[in-house]
């Protein structure tokens, strides 16, 4: 049962990525470590372990509600009130098109932005264990473990080449 | 000699974040001097709206005169940010880097001056609602959707939203770095914005895939947009708006005023904000390549116009055609508009010395849209203002001070707007440049040092 966290911050990313191979090497589970950088890497720079996603299902689902509002605009207020102009149908399929197309891809967009929040795992209330170094350029190794092995992944993360160990609650 | 600069984190952390953190003296006096005047073209606006329509100078048969023209070249200008953006994005062209934040922003701010225009240019402005929101429950009477003047609303209101959520979107890391770097209630401001955001490698994943993602569904949404505004015209029976080319002409014409306005924006960035590590002649260059190829399209759809309307030999068609080109003051500002727009600057960019230069670039990017200005205004004004039969009054059109203030003041509002940004979030964005520092190298060929991009 994983109880407090570490964070080793690293200059150099092989370092970071040789603090991930030597935690494992020790027994510690792939999914309770994390890596945090102030950029993006190479997927697999670090043998980091990778959850899948869902986020391609978002945008889907947003163009199906968007597409629904947009019929239900068009379709709705024109059948409420059936005033014929020019001698135009009443539902008027064309120029309803084009609502239903800005609505289908203005849901699909703001479903996106949710899928990629939601995906993320974010708003997060506490930024929890962090180091504002990782922004300057540090790789931060995150890793959770039981309180009486804390020392243990202390040791790892320093013997790798850790310029700094933080502890949870320090 | 083709090279690259190499920033340290901290230094890009520092130099792009400079302007946020600290007090630069010329933004605080372009802050002033850009408030000052937009407080005037307020005024104005608050004129009008007390006076009415009556201060302006529309009359019949010419009702859309500098509003709508001003609405059409913002919406133009806000072309280029998303366009470059997300076709750069898509692409992976590494010099969209320091470029695609600007861009961005300036399409949320010319989106915003754009859909104020048509709502000034009503004269009351509260009553627009009643036209193009679906709300008055009580009496049952609904827009209708089959008005062109209700799909524009429809189509800004989506694309600015979309840009909205994309410029935020890519700015989350930002906030994490200001936060890191700020205290007090900066420090809790910027945390809240950033959301506890930590940059592990799930949440720079899904930070690349969105930016992919959002440019795939934006650009759609950016190409309806000109072509639905080039419908208020295209669908009327007006002579010379009537006519199925204006959706592409408007697109491509909204791109090449849009990519013109981000050239100017990047050069007065690296100016002001002494962002000379950040953007080199080489995006430039960049730009001014894809500015020779929209330009080509554009005015090959801008004779397609011209060649469809006289082909038919309506007299109608040619009595316009004969205002624009012939008829003073609107042959001047013909000549003015294809000047600018065109005959000056794509030949000059096809000098590599010119799209190298800052000073040539700066110029001939503002030259196009003095020029695209120009070209709204003759698309507009003698269309409505022909004579023709049943026209009983008819007639030139003059701007009044007011309409002019107005319209002078949306340039600096925009101005303002991209300047209160850059106080608060970088204008380039700080994790774009890292990584983009990140995947290039240096390879030794014989007695040259050739730059090279190490990709996936």
């Amino acid at each position: 049962m994983a109880n407090t966290k570490l964070l080793g911050l690293f200059q150099d990313p092989q370092e970071a990525a040789d603090a991930i191979t030597a935690l494992r090497e020790d027994g510690f589970p792939h999914e309770d470590m994390d890596v945090y950088s102030g950029s993006p890497f190479p997927e697999g720079t670090f043998g980091e372990y990778e959850a899948a996603h869902r986020l391609y299902v978002f945008p889907l689902v947003g163009a199906l509600v968007g597409f629904a509002i947009g019929l239900l605009i068009t379709a709705g207020t024109q059948i409420s009130y059936p005033l014929v102009t020019g001698g135009k149908p009443i539902l008027s399929i064309p120029p309803m098109t084009v609502i239903m197309y800005e609505m289908t891809m203005l849901s699909a967009i703001i479903f996106t932005v949710l899928g990629i929040l939601f995906e993320s795992r974010l708003p997060k209330a506490r930024l929890g264990l962090y180091d504002a170094r990782i922004t300057e350029g540090y790789i931060g190794i995150i890793v959770a473990c039981p309180q009486e092995r804390a020392e243990a992944a202390d040791g790892v993360l320093r013997r790798v080449g850790a310029e700094d160990v933080k502890r949870e609650g320090q | 000699m083709y090279y690259r600069r190499t920033v340290s984190d901290a230094q890009i952390n520092r130099e792009l974040l400079d302007n946020v953190l600290n007090t630069n003296v010329r933004w605080v006096v372009l802050a002033a001097i850009c408030g000052l005047l937009v407080a005037v073209a307020v005024s104005a606006a608050g004129f009008l709206v007390n006076q009415g329509l009556g201060v302006t100078g529309l009359n019949r048969p010419v009702f859309w005169g500098f509003f709508i023209t001003n609405f059409i070249f913002w919406v133009g200008i806000s072309h280029a940010g998303v366009m470059i953006s997300a076709i750069l994005r898509l692409s992976q062209a590494e010099w969209r880097r320091p470029m695609v934040r600007a861009a961005e922003t300036m399409t949320v701010f010319a989106l915003m001056t754009s859909l104020m225009m048509p709502i000034i240019h009503a004269g009351r402005p509260w009553r627009i609602f009643y036209w193009v929101l679906p709300y008055d429950f009580a009496r049952g009477i609904w827009p209708d959707v089959r008005s062109p003047l209700v799909w524009d609303p429809t189509a800004i209101t989506t694309y600015l939203t979309s840009s909205m959520l994309f410029v935020f979107t890519a700015l989350i890391p930002d906030f994490a770095v200001i936060r890191d770097r700020s205290t007090g209630w900066r420090h809790v401001v910027y945390g809240a914005l950033a959301m506890g955001w930590h940059g592990n490698p799930r949440q720079w994943k899904l930070q690349g895939i969105a930016g992919v993602l959002l440019s795939a569904l934006i650009l759609p949404v950016f190409v309806s947009v000109h072509s639905i505004v080039s419908w208020d015209f295209g669908v009327s029976l007006v002579p010379s708006w009537h006519v199925t080319v204006f959706a592409p002409y408007f697109v491509v014409g909204a791109v090449l005023s849009g990519v013109s306005a981000v050239v100017t924006l990047m050069i007065v960035m690296r100016r002001l904000f002494h962002l000379e590590n950040y953007i080199w002649e080489e995006h430039i260059d960049g730009l001014a390549r894809l500015l020779v190829v929209v330009a080509l399209g554009w005015h090959f759809l801008f004779w397609l116009e011209l060649v469809f309307a006289l082909w038919l030999l309506e007299d109608q068609e040619i009595t316009v055609w004969m205002l624009r080109l012939f008829e003073p003051p609107w042959s001047w500002f013909f000549a003015t508009f294809y000047l600018c727009s065109f005959v000056i600057p794509v030949p000059l960019w096809m000098f590599r010395r010119v799209r190298r230069s800052f000073q040539m670039m700066l110029i001939t990017s503002l030259l196009v849209n003095v020029g695209m200005f120009f070209e709204r205004l003759i698309i507009i004004v003698p269309a409505l203002m022909r004579k023709g039969p049943f026209t009983f009054q008819y007639g030139t059109y003059r701007p009044s001070i007011v309409e002019v203030t107005i319209v002078a003041g949306t340039f600096f509002l925009v101005g303002f707007l991209m300047l209160m940004f850059s106080k608060f979030f970088p204008l380039i964005p700080i994790w774009e440049m890292k990584e983009g520092q990140r995947l290039v190298d240096n390879v030794q060929v014989g007695r040259v040092s050739v730059p090279a991009l190490v990709k996936e």
